[in-house]
């Protein structure tokens, strides 16, 4: 999976391992990012993804492999040596100093000129918007405010990566979306390449280009969100982005790019285009997005593969869709969300009624691990 | 009516301490200061009170001899100043010696701390006028330093290590080194570390980064430490007492030799009364800096 890294590429991250104590946090990585790109390092808590951002910073040492940084071996440099600049879970400000001192504090340490100093990190706070704090202490900050400081601060440098761990994991829901925008709106703006470490697949998704998915110290798969989402390469990415109904099963056969898999689970024939010949035989798993079934009363016509008959258990409503739980006669749940502007046009189902379930070949995606 | 209930009950909470304050320090300071204006008399007890009970009801008649002598004898501005001076060095040496010692226990593993700072409060379990002794012990002439000195060869005659300036600071700071260390450590400790690769990752070095960030975070620890080492040693009486000699004479031992020797209540209560105002005023300069500090 680890692709080999193109010696051209802005951050090259080669073969890094590192070992606390004998436990292996991060295991083999390599990863290539370009330069401008919003990169985003997501998987459940305690994957890696942290340590892996600390050996970026510098913090930690990699126990094996290098970290290259526009063609310049970083992987012994101290962090106070490092063009890197990171924003911190915490936010880290530092509660002595007013918002303009936490804000010029890096300035300050390459002994720029005051006045040099002053301009930039008024630059800054007017990009953050929130000029009119300057004089303030952390202390005296919301969550948001804060949160913006801590972005000034490491913006201000203009390093040739910024390193954002956790970024929005403090704010609260509504002021999370926001700062999203933002964030991407600021990365466009400045042009530094950004890596951000998220648990949250939401926020990975609507703020990175690209997204590496790590689980236990490896990575599991790197691609945009789109590829990510619309073809996952493991039960785990699957499972781990959106929301998923996975199917297993044995391959019965592959004829003209069409595999077709036999899941006692569904009961029918799991049809799936365009796939790579599978040996029959095979123990597989079909994953398929909720938003990708259909629901009708009818059976639909032609041949009944990928199509099941069930009872409507569950109708969730969440405002711009619903979600409805359709229990099989195998006994398995089928998820399935409807957009409510499409919902309330059609027929509405109601619960207990028997339905039928349907998507098509190019729904399915076949996963083998 | 809940206004009135909820301040009843607020001094129904501050009464106990107040009471304690009222019974254990103001009253016994307002017999203090009274007697400080009294006129020195034979008999008991061995003063005039400038407070008179007549037909007219009280009348006041202070009197200031008392403060003049301690105005005109040198003896006393000399002690004075030797307990600023003795007290100022031992707050600074402590502060010098403490703050290692602090930020070692505070960054040490987590599991070392409890254990090591057992050891810092240890020397406690003994009474202070036995160490005190035992410093004798170890400083006289032909004590633990001197023996050892002389049988190594490197001097010929016991070095003079007691009585003088070097053993009452030696033992100011030896007593009062804990009292630096527990407010310091208690600061040290609870400071968030991650502030401090915040620094690092800002391209600031690791000793800039301990005096930008770590030293001005860890002040208010530095100034109750200070206080706590300071002021308690102005008024130190047993250190010099049985460490010092006659050229390190303290405000404490002058106060104790008016009191018992010369049984000179008014002077002693002067003395007192002044002792106080020199210690009140550093620590009310502390708390102003504090206060500054805060609101930034």
């Amino acid at each position: 999976m680890a692709a080999v890294s193109k010696t051209g590429a802005f951050l090259r991250i080669e073969n890094v391992t590192k070992q606390f104590d004998g436990k292996l946090a991060v295991n083999d990585i390599s990863l290539s990012i370009e330069q401008g790109e919003f990169f985003a390092l997501l998987g459940p808590s305690g994957c890696g993804k942290t340590t892996l951002l600390r050996m970026l910073a510098g913090f930690e040492q990699p126990s094996a492999g290098r970290i290259v940084i526009d063609g310049a071996d970083m992987t012994r440099v101290p962090p106070y040596e490092r063009p890197v600049n990171m924003m911190f879970q915490s936010y880290a400000l530092f509660p002595h100093m007013t918002v303009a001192q936490n804000v010029g504090f890096g300035l300050r340490q390459d002994g720029l000129d005051r006045g040099i100093i002053r301009d930039r990190v008024g630059e800054m706070l007017d990009l953050v918007q929130i000029s009119a704090l300057a004089g303030r202490k952390p202390s005296r900050l919301s969550g948001g405010e804060k949160q913006r400081v801590a972005l000034a601060r490491a913006l201000v440098k203009q390093p040739k990566l910024l390193l954002l761990d956790e970024p929005l994991g403090a704010l609260d829901r509504k002021l999370r979306e926001q700062t999203q925008f933002e964030l991407v709106r600021i990365q466009r703006q400045v042009g530094i390449t950004f890596v951000v470490v998220t648990h949250d697949q939401d926020e990975a998704m609507s703020m990175a280009t690209r997204i590496a998915v790590m689980e236990s110290g490896k990575l599991r798969q790197v691609g945009t969100p789109g590829q990510i989402y619309e073809t996952p390469n493991s039960r785990f990415v699957a499972d781990f982005i959106g929301a998923v109904n996975m199917f297993s099963g044995k391959v019965t056969g592959h004829e003209s790019g069409m595999l077709t898999v036999a899941s006692p689970e569904t009961g029918c024939v799991i049809e799936i285009a365009n796939t790579e010949p599978v040996p029959a035989g095979t123990e597989v798993a079909v994953a398929v997005r909720p938003e990708k079934i259909s629901l009708a009363r009818t059976a639909p016509e032609g041949d009944l593969a990928n199509s099941v008959r069930g009872t409507l258990r569950d109708i969730a409503y969440l405002g711009e869709i619903s979600i409805y739980r359709v229990e099989l006669p195998s006994g398995a749940t089928i998820r399935v969300s409807l957009l409510n502007a499409e919902r309330l046009a059609g027929p509405g189902f109601a619960r207990d009624e028997n339905v039928w379930l349907s998507w098509s070949a190019a729904a399915g995606v076949l996963l083998r691990q | 009516m809940s206004a009135g209930n909820s301040s009843r009950r607020q001094f129904g909470v501050a009464a106990p301490p107040l009471f304690w304050l009222g019974l254990f320090f103001l009253i016994p300071f307002a017999i203090v200061m009274t007697i400080a204006f009294a006129e020195s008399a034979i008999g008991i007890p061995p003063y005039i009170s400038p407070l008179q009970f007549g037909e007219g009801g009280v009348s006041l008649h202070p009197y200031f001899g008392n403060f003049q002598i301690l105005a005109e004898d040198s003896l006393y501005l000399r002690a004075f100043l030797n307990s600023l001076g003795f007290a100022g060095g031992a707050t600074v040496l402590c502060l010098l010696i403490g703050y290692p010692m602090a930020y070692a226990i505070a960054r040490a593993p987590e599991s070392w701390r409890a254990t090591l700072m057992t050891l810092v409060i240890l020397p406690f379990w003994t009474s202070a006028l036995i160490r005190v002794y035992s410093w004798m012990g170890i400083l006289k002439p032909n004590g633990l330093i001197n023996q050892l000195l002389i049988a190594s060869g490197l001097i010929d005659e016991p070095l003079p290590l007691l009585n003088n300036f070097f053993s009452v600071e030696l033992g100011l700071v030896y007593g009062y080194l804990p009292f630096m260390i527990l407010p310091l450590y208690t600061t040290l400790e609870k400071m968030d570390l991650t502030l401090l690769e915040a620094a690092a990752d800002l391209g600031c070095r690791p000793l800039r980064a301990f005096l930008r960030i770590t030293l001005p975070l860890s002040l208010p620890g530095i100034i109750a430490g200070s206080l706590l080492v300071f002021v308690p040693a102005v008024g130190e009486f047993v250190i010099p007492d049985l460490l010092g000699g006659p050229s390190t004479l303290m405000v404490g031992k002058v106060l104790w030799d008016e009191f018992f020797t010369n049984h000179d209540w008014p002077v002693a209560s002067a003395v007192a009364v002044a002792m106080l105002i020199l210690l009140v005023v550093p620590m009310g300069l502390a708390q102003f800096f504090l206060r500054g500090k805060e609101r930034g």
